[in-house]
Parts: structure tokens; sequence; C-alpha cells
């Protein structure tokens, strides 16, 4: 509801913007579960917030409903003379692969999926390096050596979550054991929380006491269910520490916000350029959740050991396997 | 007979009828949308002209449509042998599958002229296969065909991810989609735009459903099936048979929504794409009260209503999707369900016109 | 003495028809008034507006002399008019005393109500004789209960006036009767009774006086006593009516079907047909009597290709059906085997089809209606007009909806439609089953110019009347099994006997005889 009454008067506000600014014509295009998903789709427009707070310049955008509106959308914005469009999500780089050639002078960002065009800019994340971390912290944090992860719908990509999850916790404990569950198979798996909060009960039924959601909105109901049984969750994509003081253990941060924002920044200052960037640990595209949420439940010692093992990969010490390098977790 | 007031003049029933229902709509959508500060007329202007207010969006609006008329006939032909078929996300699913699996498997050996019907084939043969299970499951075994079908649209779901996820994806791919297919699969279609050739094939099969349902001995059987079942085991038709046949034609027609999409659109194997439009067809088929005719028209209306609103969503940003799809849901629910709701008072109004 | 309703005036139309047209009678206090008429005569529309479902167009209604307005069955109910329909309006799933109190439960709990109504319901049932299990389920009551349950339920809701639609054409002879028992109890404690039918037979046994309604007008009046069948008839139809249909002795020929110990067990293994074994010869009309439900229904079936026995032999035109080698009705067709279900619209026809669909029902595959793949929508219209005109369907309108046609038309309609075929072999179930005695005259005549055609008919009815009148030759059926033959013109209390299960069938003879 906040968040609902922040945005609308962030809205009023753009309204009155638009006019003064002509030059920069920022939109974006969401992905399937919706702007306000506490997730994925709201940290791009967390990060679209603070571009417009700074620079002043309003940002339009759209929320698809099915996949044919991907491509209508990007094209319309396009036909509009937005300039730059960001497309968020995986499933909208089949349309931005046409909608780009169709459309060589607009510059376009796809986050989470490459897009080989010269006025397509790429942006992925190693989220197999995030994930391998809050794994680390969940085996240590376990008492019972049971660690649960709750996907959204079982696709490559959130298999890569599972696959990094999965490391770090063998990595910080390797008798321990990953019970995983995935919501389902339609897009629907990514705004399910009854089901995901069963899901989570099912699997604290079976000894699991540190859960990691990796689901989109669905994982609110993980969260939730973690809170009503007194276990520890993980969330995903934004800091979602602040959610649930107590049994929230951290969060894998996935720096959409930070990509969006930069998309825009590099275009009104003229630097953007058509290329990939992979963000992991070290470009800081990937990290894990430390704040006043959390920090009761993380000792000085925990700490330690996961800013070791995060140097560690930085330094190259230690690989993370990524699942969608061959389609294995191995 | 229990009906003590006059029937309505036709024209009343068919034209003055719907413009009320329209209107009733209309002045609940405004309230809601007045509410969020819109003019609801501003909305109405932006939701027709966003349908129908240039080549691009009619172009879009009848893509939509396409997909609308496929599943609604099938609901209807069901319907019309008394089968309530839930079934047209699951065998719209698998017919593109079995469409997109003739492709990869052809289009590098075979022209566009020999491409294109083989793969609307196996999307029919897909589709009709995938709902031939529950119609054999009821007809031999006694499984409820609406249960059934309810859970083979899941299974079809499952299949789909599972072969997408780890059989189809193109290599080094980092999205679950087949590889490209070639050209000579591609339906003609406007340039820039989903529309393209299944429109043509959705009217076809308009046609080609009403011949067979009022015109040939076996539609004739399977509507005998429909409004009487023991009246067609004495007329010696095999129901059992008819069973299968019914959703086999059903579940064909659902899969050409696999011709419209991939052959059309995408052109490749994709998630996703049926987004619903199964499940509308129980609603278009209701509000075309079963007939082709009737189905065409309200496909239409609902092709408006899906390019419109999302034309309305794009345009303000204080209309969300969800908001769209409440808007969608009253328009369908006042001239679909509600359709006869009016009808009392208008009778009530025409006794007072001519007392008799 | 005032009456305890009178129409006065009374004048209905819907759209184009003119159903009521100026009708005034008066209902006797205490006494059973019988309106006859044929079907679409009027006589519903007239109750139903007495019962306030429609509404008169002119008119007034009187009720112990004081005019009164009827706009709902409400109204009706509270001046003591009450309504048993000839379709039952009662919940299955509920037991006899939810059903009664259904709609006057009195108060928010049910608990009480039903404690007081079940003393009243006992009450009734002692007073009037209608002995029914309150806490059974509707479900497992007999048709003949389940009627019972609605005179109660009328009763309960204080009615003192009893409107009956047609309660018999839902009942078994035996039922019949004692309905009428029932009525008579209820008239000696001063119960006021219109009766709707359009039987003769039970207007001459029940009422006390009679109104005889034809298209729309109320034609006559009569004391029962000072009339007769003949006469009634006559007004009904408008002109004279044979009530004896005449026939010349058959002709038999050769054995076109002949059923040899079949027998037939359901799913849950009841025995629903032991041991029937018959012959039927061209130029021959045998009857199957019996009261309904003693395995005439699953007889037909299994002789029209529709079940298969589970033991036994059928041969028919020399195909031999049995258990491991079933026929199918489309097959029976093909081999010259027409059949006329019992329950026309559940079987016979499909009610939301034009009459010229119905028309063509198990035949739709013929050549004549066929061009190529395509059902030629001329040549199956020209084929139902040609019946309708032969067998004289009214409306003669083949565009018609099947369920728009009054019943006689719609048994015409099926029976034009299986003659036409010229087959081999007839079966009929209840051939004028709700049909008018014009009609009833009309089919008789048809079935015995067939008979006289050649085929050979076999005409299953529980009408004893007319199994007596168009049988040359009559079996029996008691219990799933043939308990006796006797020839055509057989004294009625011996049939009767026989239907009732006694063993005292004086020619029960072997194959043939």
């Amino acid at each position: 509801m906040k968040g609902l009454l922040v945005s609308l008067i962030a809205l009023v506000a753009m309204g009155s913007i638009a006019q003064a600014q002509t030059t920069l014509k920022p939109a974006i295009v969401y992905a399937n579960g919706g702007k306000f998903d506490k997730s994925f789709n709201e940290g791009v427009s967390n990060g679209a917030k603070k571009f417009t707070d700074e620079i002043k310049i309003a940002v339009v955008d759209f929320e698809p409903s099915n996949e044919t509106q991907f491509e209508q959308a990007l094209r319309r914005f396009a036909q509009r003379g937005n300039d730059p469009i960001i497309a968020v999500g995986f499933s909208q780089a089949v349309a931005l692969e046409k909608v780009g050639k169709e459309f060589p002078n607009t510059h376009f960002t796809i986050i989470d999926s490459v897009v080989k065009l010269p006025n397509v800019q790429s942006v992925v994340f190693k989220e197999h390096e995030g994930s391998f971390l809050v794994g680390v912290l969940a085996a240590l944090a376990s008492k019972s050596g049971k660690i649960g992860f709750v996907g959204g719908m079982d696709i490559p990509l959130i298999r890569r979550f599972q696959c990094g999850y999965e490391q770090g916790v063998k990595y910080a404990n390797p008798s321990a054991e990953v019970i995983a569950n995935m919501t389902g198979t339609t897009p629907a798996a990514w705004n399910d929380p009854g089901r995901g909060a069963e899901l989570a009960k099912g699997q604290f039924d079976r000894g699991v006491d540190v859960v990691y959601a990796a689901a989109g909105n669905t994982g609110t109901g993980v969260l939730q269910a973690a809170k009503d049984r007194g276990k520890l969750a993980i969330g995903v994509d934004s800091n979602q520490n602040y959610l649930h003081p107590g049994t929230m253990l951290t969060s894998m941060i996935k720096r959409v916000d930070v990509a969006a924002y930069n998309s825009f920044k590099a275009m009104q200052g003229g630097s953007w350029r058509g290329d990939v960037s992979v963000l992991g640990l070290k470009e800081g595209g990937v990290d894990w959740a430390y704040d006043q949420y959390n920090e009761k439940l993380v000792p000085p010692e925990m700490k330690a050991k996961v800013e070791a093992a995060k140097a560690d990969i930085i330094a190259g010490k230690i690989t993370v396997h990524d699942y969608m390098s061959n389609n294995a977790c191995k | 007979m229990r009906n003590p007031r006059r029937p309505l003049p036709a024209w009343a029933d068919i034209v003055l009828l719907p413009l009320i229902n329209i209107a009733l709509a209309f002045v609940t959508v405004s309230i809601i949308v007045r509410i969020n500060g819109v003019d609801p007329f501003h909305a109405l202007r932006l939701l027709v002209v966003g349908a129908l207010g240039s080549p691009e969006s009619i172009g879009y609006t009848l893509y939509y449509a396409t997909n609308f008329i496929f599943t609604g006939l099938a609901v209807a032909v069901a319907f019309h042998g008394g089968l309530f078929n839930i079934g047209g996300e699951g065998q719209a699913y698998i017919g593109g599958l079995g469409c997109g699996l003739a492709i990869l498997a052809l289009d590098r050996y075979l022209p566009a002229w020999a491409m294109i019907p083989i793969a609307i084939l196996a999307a029919a043969l897909f589709g009709a296969a995938w709902a031939a299970v529950p119609a054999w499951l009821q007809a031999w075994r006694g499984s409820h065909i609406v249960i059934t079908t309810i859970m083979f649209n899941f299974v079809a779901a499952a299949l789909m991810v599972y072969l997408m996820v780890n059989v189809l994806i193109a290599p080094g791919s980092m999205t679950p989609q087949s590889r490209n297919f070639e050209p000579s699969s591609f339906l003609p279609a406007m340039q820039g735009n989903a529309l393209n050739l299944s429109l043509g094939l959705a009217l076809v099969c308009c046609l080609a459903v009403w011949i067979f349902l009022w015109r040939t001995p076996w539609g004739y059987a399977l509507r005998t099936m429909g409004h009487n079942p023991e009246a067609a085991v004495y007329a010696g038709t095999d129901l059992r048979r008819m069973t299968m046949v019914a959703m086999g034609i059903s579940g064909g027609l659902a899969g050409f929504v696999g011709v419209n999409e991939l052959m059309g659109v995408h052109h490749r194997i994709v998630l996703d794409f049926p987004a619903g439009y199964g499940f509308a067809g129980i609603a278009v088929a209701l509000m075309g009260r079963n007939h082709p005719l009737g189905i065409a028209l309200a496909a239409l209306l609902f092709g408006i209503l899906q390019q419109g609103g999302a034309e309305l969503a794009f345009e303000i940003p204080t209309i969300t999707r969800e908001m769209v799809v409440v808007i969608q849901g009253l328009v369908i629910l006042f001239s679909g369900a509600l359709v006869q709701l009016p009808r009392p008072w208008l009778q009530m109004l025409f006794a007072l016109r001519r007392p008799s | 003495m005032t009456a305890a309703i009178a129409l006065e005036g009374i004048d209905k139309s819907f759209g184009s028809v003119h159903a009521v047209r100026g009708v005034s009678l008066a209902i006797e206090k205490g006494a059973i008034t019988g309106i006859i008429g044929e079907n679409g005569a009027g006589k519903s529309t007239l109750m139903s507006i007495l019962y306030g479902l429609y509404h008169a167009d002119a008119g007034t209604i009187r009720v112990d002399g004081q005019p009164v307005r009827m706009d709902s069955p409400h109204a009706a109910i509270a001046h003591g008019i009450g309504m048993v329909h000839q379709h039952f309006m009662l919940i299955d799933g509920f037991t006899v005393l939810e059903n009664v109190v259904l709609g006057a439960e009195g108060g928010p709990l049910l608990a009480g109500g039903l404690a007081a109504a079940r003393a009243e319901l006992e009450r009734l049932e002692r007073d009037y004789g209608l002995a029914v299990d309150p806490d059974a389920r509707v479900a497992d009551l007999s048709v003949g209960e389940q009627q019972r349950v609605e005179i109660l339920k009328v009763l309960f809701r204080g009615a003192r006036i009893l409107i009956l639609d047609e309660p018999s054409a839902v009942l078994t002879p035996q039922e019949t009767d004692r309905l009428f028992r029932i009525l008579a109890t209820l008239k000696a404690r001063g119960v006021t009774i219109v009766l709707i039918t359009h039987k003769l037979r039970e207007i001459m046994a029940a009422t006390d006086r009679v109104y005889v309604m034809r298209q729309g007008r109320m034609v006559a009046e009569r004391a029962t006593p000072d009339t007769d069948a003949e006469e009634l008839a006559e007004l009904m139809v408008g002109r004279k009516v044979r009530l004896q249909l005449e026939k010349a002795p058959p002709r038999r020929g050769e054995v076109r079907l002949e059923a040899g110990h079949l027998g037939l067990v359901d799913a849950r293994g009841v025995r629903l047909l032991d041991d029937v074994s018959l012959e039927l010869r061209a130029g021959e009309i045998v009857g199957i009597a019996g009261v309904s439900g003693n395995g005439q229904t699953e007889l037909l079936q299994v002789l029209a290709g529709i079940r298969p026995p589970s033991t036994g032999t059928l041969t028919v035109c020399g195909r031999t059906i049995d258990a491991r080698h079933p026929g199918d009705p489309a097959e029976m067709r093909d081999l010259g085997l027409a059949h006329v279900p019992e329950d026309r619209l559940r079987q016979g026809m499909v009610a939301a089809f034009r009459a010229s669909e119905t028309a063509i029902l198990g035949y739709h595959e013929q050549p004549q209606f066929n061009r190529r793949f395509l059902l030629s929508v001329p040549a199956v219209g020209a084929h139902c007009a040609r019946l309708m005109e032969r067998f004289d369907v009214r409306p003669q309108v083949p565009g018609l909806r099947s369920s728009s046609f009054s019943g006689g038309n719609q048994q015409k309609l099926v029976l034009a439609r299986e003659m036409a075929q010229e087959p081999k072999v007839l079966l009929v179930g209840q051939p004028t089953r709700g049909v008018d005695i014009g009609a009833i005259e009309f089919i008789h005549r048809e079935l015995v110019r067939s008979r006289d055609a050649g085929c050979a008919v076999l005409a299953v009815s529980v009408e004893l009347d007319e199994i007596l009148s168009l049988a040359d030759r009559i079996l029996v059926m008691f219990a799933g099994r043939i308990v006796g033959e006797v020839e055509g013109g057989a004294d009625e209390r011996t049939l009767g006997l026989m239907m009732a299960g006694a063993k005292a069938a004086p020619a029960l003879s072997g194959a043939e005889g």
C-alpha cells in the first residue's frame, strides 16, 4: 500500500516533469510478474525512480499481459520516439531481436538475456555467484543440515540460482542436504504466494530450517511461511530483509536497479554502448544483503566466512559453476 | 410456457438488447474509471481508437480475434456434442508443439507450399490427440471430461516446459525456446504486425464448422448426441465413437492457435503462447451462442478488448493492466453472461407501448 | 348456492394464438369437476390463469362469490387454491417431510417447523388416507407415491380447492385407480377438486360434472351421469369418433422376428428379462400387456438392438443376435426393423431440433437425404412435408421446433417416420401415450393398415383397452417373464389377473398358439 502511494505521488510528479524535458524519453517494458512484485521488476522500477528523482526526467512504462504484447509494446514505444527502452526479463529477447532490427537508431537494454545487436545493451547477472554466497550462509546458519530452495517457474535461469546455491551449501557443509521445489510450469508460478507458502511448509515439515526463495512474487509466500514457522528465509533480487526482520537471514541482491539506472544515466551522459555486460560479484551486480534488519542473525564469524568466500570468488580461487553454460549442474 | 410476457420483436432482440447491454457495461466501467481519475469518454475513445484506429491496431485486433475464433469454435463443437471441453488451453499448447516439431524436422528440406500445409495438419493432429485422451477416458472409463480436460492443461504445460528446457531448447540459448524456423514455414503476415494468414484459416474453419454441424450426417449425429444422448443411441449412433470425433475436432481447432502463434508470429517454439486463449474460448462460445457467425463476432469483440485494453494501459499510466482485465471482464459479463438481464424490463416497456 | 370458483368471460392470447376465448364456468363446492378437451384446447392455460401463473387479458375470477385478483401462485394459495402439476416439482434428495415444508418452513429454524409439520402431515395422512412415509427420500418413492406427496404439499398449505393437471399421465392403471379412490376420500372430506384430463374413462369414472373445451372455447357442460363417452368424444373432437377399432382377421405369413430364451441382467445383477421367448409373424399385431415396469421397456430395447441380451438369441429377418454378437439400432434398421420408442421425447426425437430434423432421426445417413457428403436441406424438408401430409401432422411446418408440436402430433411424426420406411417389422411402444382421441383413432387405423400390408407389428402398451382392441395375440409380461398368452379380444378380467402375476392363464400354450 505504501509502495502504491509512493509511486502515485511519483507519477503526479512525473506528469509535471515530463513537459519540461524532451530530450531523453526513457521507457520500460516490464516482465510478466508486474511492476510491484517486491522483487525483480520492482528493482528495475526503483532504479528508474532514482533516475527520475535525480535528473528530473520521467520514465514511462508498460506491464504486458501476454507474450505478444512484449513485441507490441516495444514497437509502440520505439514508434513514439522513446529512447532508451529497457526490456525487463529473458522472455522479451525474441521480441527485442525483431524490434531492435526495425529501429536501429533506438537504444534498447535487455535485462537477464543477451540480444546481439549494435543498438542493444544486454545485462546479465551471475546469479550463481550471489546464490553461492547465500548458500554458504544458509549452511552455516542451519542447525538441521537440511536446506530448502523454492524456485519459480522451472526454467534454466532458475536452475542457475539453484545450482549456485547448492554449490555454496556444499562448500560450507559437505554433508548438508538441499531440498528443492519448483512452484510450477506456467508463468503463474511467478505470482502464486499461496503455493509458495505451501511448498515452504512442506520443506519445513521435512526438517528444513533455512529456505531460499527464487520465485518472484511467489517468494513473498515463502518468506511469510518462514516467519509463521519461526524458520529462516532468504530473499531474492531486491533486498527483502526488511520484510520480516528476525527471520530474514539475508537476500541475494541482484542489482537490476543499478542496471536500469546506469543504462539511463549512460544514455544521458552519452557513454551508452551496445554491448553485453555480465555482472557478477566482482562488478557488484550481485551480492548478499547485510543490514540492520539481519545483523542479529549473522554473527561476525559467519559474516567473515561469507565475506571470505566472496573474496575468493572475486579473486578466482573459487569458480562457481554456471548451470546455463552446459545446461547441467556439474 | 412459464414466461407470461410476450416475446420481443426481432429487431429489439437483435439490435436493441445488445446496445442496452453495451451501454450498461459502459456505465459500470465508467464508474470504475472515474474513481481512478480518468475521464471515461476519453478512456473509451482510447480503447476504440487503440483497437480500430489505425491499420496496425486493426491488425493486432484481428490477430487476437483469430485465436479467439479457434478456441471459441473448439468449445462450440464439443458443446454441440454435449461435451464441455475446458482443455482448449492444453490442446492449443500441444497443437503448437505438433506444428513446431513438424517444422523443426522438415523446414530445411521442404518448400513453403509443402511445409505450411504439413505444419497446419500437424497442429490439428496433435491438438486432436491431446483432446482424444480425455475423450477416451470419458467414453470407456467414465472419467468426467470437465475434470480430465482441466487436468490435461496442466499436464500439457508441464510437458512443454520439460521439452523446452531439456530437449528442444536451442543450443547455447539462455531462454527456453527452440531454434528459429526457416522462412519456408512462415505464414504471410502484415509488415511489423502479428496479423497473418491464420485469420483466413480461422474464417475457413468457421464456415467448415457450420457446414459440418448443420449440413452433414455426422454433424447431425453429433448434435443429436448433444441434445439427447438417448435419442442418439436410438438412432444408431455409437456414443463412444462420436465422443472421440467431437473432442478430436474440438482439439484440432484449438491446436490451430499454435499455427497463428508459432507460424504467424514467433517463428520458433516458445513457452506460454496460449496465454489464456483456451479459457477465453469458453466465454467466446457462450457469447456467440455456439454458432460460428456469433463466435466470429464475439471473437472480434474479445480482440478489440484485448488490443484496445493494452493501448489503454499504454496511454494512461493510472490504468494498470489489472484494471484493464476488470474492464474486459465487465464488458464480457454484460454482453455475455448477463445478456438476458434487461430483457424483462424491455418486455415490460413493450407491453406498455402496445396494451393488448 | 355459490360456486367455490366462478370464471366469467376469461380471455387469453399468446401473440397471435387465441388460447382461451371468453370462457365461463362454475366449480361446485365439495364436488369433482372435470375439464376435458384435446391437447391444446386451452384447459391447462385456463387453469394456469386460475392459479395465477398467467394473467388473463379479460374476464373475472370469483372465489366464493368475491371477485379476486390472481397475479401469482401466492395469491391463489392465499385463496385456498392448490395445484398439482403434471410434472412433479419435488426435490429428489429431500425426504417427503422436507419437500412438504419447502417454501412453508414457518420460521428461520427448521427443526421447530419440522416437528409441527410432522404432526400436521400425520393428521392429513390420517384424515385423507394419503399414506406416505414422511421420512422416505422422494427419489425412492414410486411415481404414484410422489404424486401423493404433491397432493400433501398442496393440502399442507391449507388448500381447499385442488386442481390436478393430467394426473394420470404418468401413472399405471393401478396407480390411477388408487388416485381416484384418494380423490373420492378428499371429496368426502369436503375438498373441491378440479380434474383436467383428456381421458374419457377417467371423466366417466371420477367426476360429478364435466366441462368440455375445444379450440379455446367452452363447448359443453354436462352432469356426468347424464352423458357417455361417445358423446363427450364427439364434443371434444367436433365430429363423430369411432371408439371401437374395426379390423379383419389377420393373414399371418412367415416368422420375421424370433426371440429364444432372452435374458437381461443389469450392472447391479438385477434380472430384468427372464427366459423371454416369442415369435412375430408377418401380417399380425402382437400386443404385449403388463403393468409398467415389468420388463416391457427392456424387451423393446433388446429387440431394437439398443441393448444386447445377456443370454438367449434374437433372430430378426435372418440375422441372429446374442450376447457375443450384439446388434445395433442402425443395423436393425437396415434389416427392415423400425422402432417407435415408448418415450418419444426421451428417445424418439430431439426436442430442440426442427421437425424436419426429427423426421430423419436414424435415417440421416440414407442416400436420399445426402448429396455427396452433405445433408440436403431441401430433400429433408420435402421428406418431412410428405410425412406430415400423409399422417396429418399439424401444423404442417417442417421448420418448426419439434417441441412446439402437441404430443399427438409428435407421436404421429415419429410414427410417420418409421412407417414411411415400409418396415418388415415394426416395434411400437405405448402407441398413444399422451395422444388425443382423434389421433388415437388415426394411429390405430394406421397400425392395422400396416399389418394388412404384411408388416409384423409388436405393440407394447400399459393401456389395456388399447391392447385389447389392437392386438391379434396378446402376451402378458410380469416380473420380466412372459406369463401368458391369449388371443385378441379376450376379456379384461383374465388379463388383469395375469398382469397382477396370478398364474391363472387359461390358454397358456406352447410356442405358436
